[in-house]
């Protein structure tokens, strides 16, 4: 296994907001890690990011301990977040922006001339700020920041909110080959459609625990309706 | 009145140099320096005393504190102003201003109250004359060219060089700088330290140019401030223009009744205030 939590519980002050979290991620693996608002999906990838503190064992990856260690050190390690509403430098450009995933040092394919070859639109509007450019287009820079650190694992965190289902197609569209660089990916997702379609594995979270597991395309919608909201569909 | 917007001008510059260290601090850190002033006056003391005990001339003595002030700076920041960072900005105006009260406290201990300044080799005393009877000194000459150079050296480390995007991403989004690889409280504790290299800067400048006492502080800071407010906040650029507008209108009170001076500066202050709360040119982008 790439990366597993075991017994992973997290808090926000006196707030316990994971409750004992076990998870595995195979090599090249893609898992959709679905749920409704506060179920704990975000705070999941916090923890695995270095945010949100977790104990040193509750988190291994490549065979090291890394929870509580510092999100830069994580990064250098290999994990890259896109983070949900994709914070983006706003006093940077576009390149700027994705220079900034590059300061983790890691070697790789992702480059900036990768990226642009991929993404057109990035090197069109290289020299313009970041926070410009429309809500999809700045979720490929989002995206492109990370991949310039070159991870071995991308976390995806809601990519598809607040735009529109086109432009959510569109970006979903590059997974393929960004997988196909030998990447594994971890993508939060509240559209139960698009997690399935994207993932091999969908893991549903309900009120900090795993709620249900399995193959995408072997879960049903009842069985998805009954982990994702407590209730039957 | 010609004379008035060149002495204005110079004035300016020196000005400029007590504040680009607090429009530094603040533009990446949203920190306010209180004890800016104190600082100055400390880099001033210590240019006095090296200079007193090795009998090397200021550009030397310069020089060798440089190294000094670079460490202090970034070392201040690591261990104690990085503690004090927040959405709340009360706990670094607070340790800062326990800072001001220790540095001049220390300094009347070591020094005495006495007025003191640096052997500037005469420089403090040529002049170059222009047309129209408007004589120049060498240096506040030389004092706002050092300001024009370190303007726009702040501005290209800002706008061109790796480390002016970690400054400009940090004082975005530190959290998510942080998630990039970077390691914040590293980089601010490089900003301040390149702040306190500007603040010995202008304390040697201001020991040359005049006298200095271990009580000159608050009103350093006082000049700092208003130049940054004028021009706006973390405006390098535009804390340069503000310094000039305040050497500048001080000048011209000056000119009116040797009393006017300052108070004509806080008047402009007020008024930027007033009419243009976020400066002339807010936030440097680059």
């Amino acid at each position: 296994m790439l990366l597993r939590t075991h017994d992973l519980k997290a808090f926000y002050g006196d707030a316990q907001a994971l409750f004992g979290i076990d998870f595995h991620l195979a090599r090249g693996e893609v898992v959709a890690v679905i749920g409704a608002n506060g179920a704990g999906k975000s705070t999941f990838l916090k923890s695995l990011v270095g945010i949100v503190k977790a104990p040193r064992d509750a988190i291994v990856f490549d065979g090291t301990p890394i929870g509580g260690l510092p999100p830069g050190e994580i990064v250098r390690r290999g994990i890259a977040l896109v983070p949900e509403g994709r914070r983006l430098f706003p006093s940077l450009t576009v390149e700027e922006n994705l220079l900034m995933g590059s300061n983790a040092g890691r070697q790789g394919p992702w480059t900036l001339r990768r990226l642009y070859a991929m993404f057109p639109v990035l090197e069109a509007k290289r020299h313009e700020p970041g926070t410009s450019l429309s809500g999809g287009q700045q979720q490929i820079v989002a995206i492109g920041r990370a991949l310039m650190s070159n991870p071995a694992v991308l976390l995806c965190d809601e990519l598809s909110l607040g735009l529109a289902p086109i432009v959510i197609r569109e970006i979903y569209a590059a997974l393929p080959a960004i997988v196909a660089e030998g990447m594994t990916v971890i993508v939060v997702e509240q559209d139960v459609a698009t997690a399935q379609r994207v993932s091999q594995r969908v893991v549903c979270f309900q009120e900090g625990r795993v709620s249900l597991e399995g193959p995408s395309d072997a879960l049903t919608r009842e069985q998805i309706s009954q982990a994702y909201f407590g209730v039957a569909a | 009145m010609i004379d008035t917007v060149v002495q204005g001008l110079l004035l300016g510059g020196l000005y400029c140099l007590f504040a680009l260290g607090q429009s530094l601090m603040f533009g990446v850190m949203r920190l306010t320096n209180t004890a800016q002033g104190d600082f100055i006056v400390l880099a001033a003391f210590g240019a006095i005393a090296l200079a007193a005990a090795t009998r090397l001339g200021f550009a030397w003595v310069a020089l060798a504190m440089l190294p000094v002030a670079f460490g202090l700076g970034y070392v201040l920041q690591r261990v104690v102003l990085n503690g004090t960072l927040g959405r709340d900005p009360l706990p670094s105006l607070v340790v800062t201003f326990g800072m001001s009260i220790v540095i001049q406290n220390g300094l009347l201990e070591m020094f005495s109250a006495d007025p003191r300044s640096l052997d500037s080799g005469g420089l403090n005393v040529q002049s170059i004359g222009l047309p129209g009877g408007v004589a120049v000194g060498v240096l506040p000459l030389v004092t706002l060219a050092v300001a024009l150079a370190a303007t726009a050296a702040l501005q290209a480390l800002f706008g061109r060089t790796a480390l002016g995007r970690a400054f400009r991403a940090v004082s975005d989004d530190s959290e998510t700088a942080e998630l990039m690889g970077m390691n914040a409280g590293r980089v601010y504790a490089l900003a301040t330290a390149i702040a306190f290299v500007l603040v010995l800067v202008a304390g040697v400048l201001q020991a040359m140019r005049t006298t200095v006492s271990p009580s000159d502080g608050p009103l350093l800071l006082l000049f700092a401030f208003e130049a940054v407010i004028i021009g706006g906040m973390g405006s390098f650029w535009g804390t340069f223009v503000g310094a000039m507008v305040l050497g500048l209108t001080q000048q011209i009170g000056f000119r009116l009744d040797p009393g006017w001076g300052i108070w004509f500066g806080h008047l402009v202050f007020l008024a930027v205030l007033v009419l243009r709360p976020q400066g002339l040119f807010p936030k440097t982008r680059g």
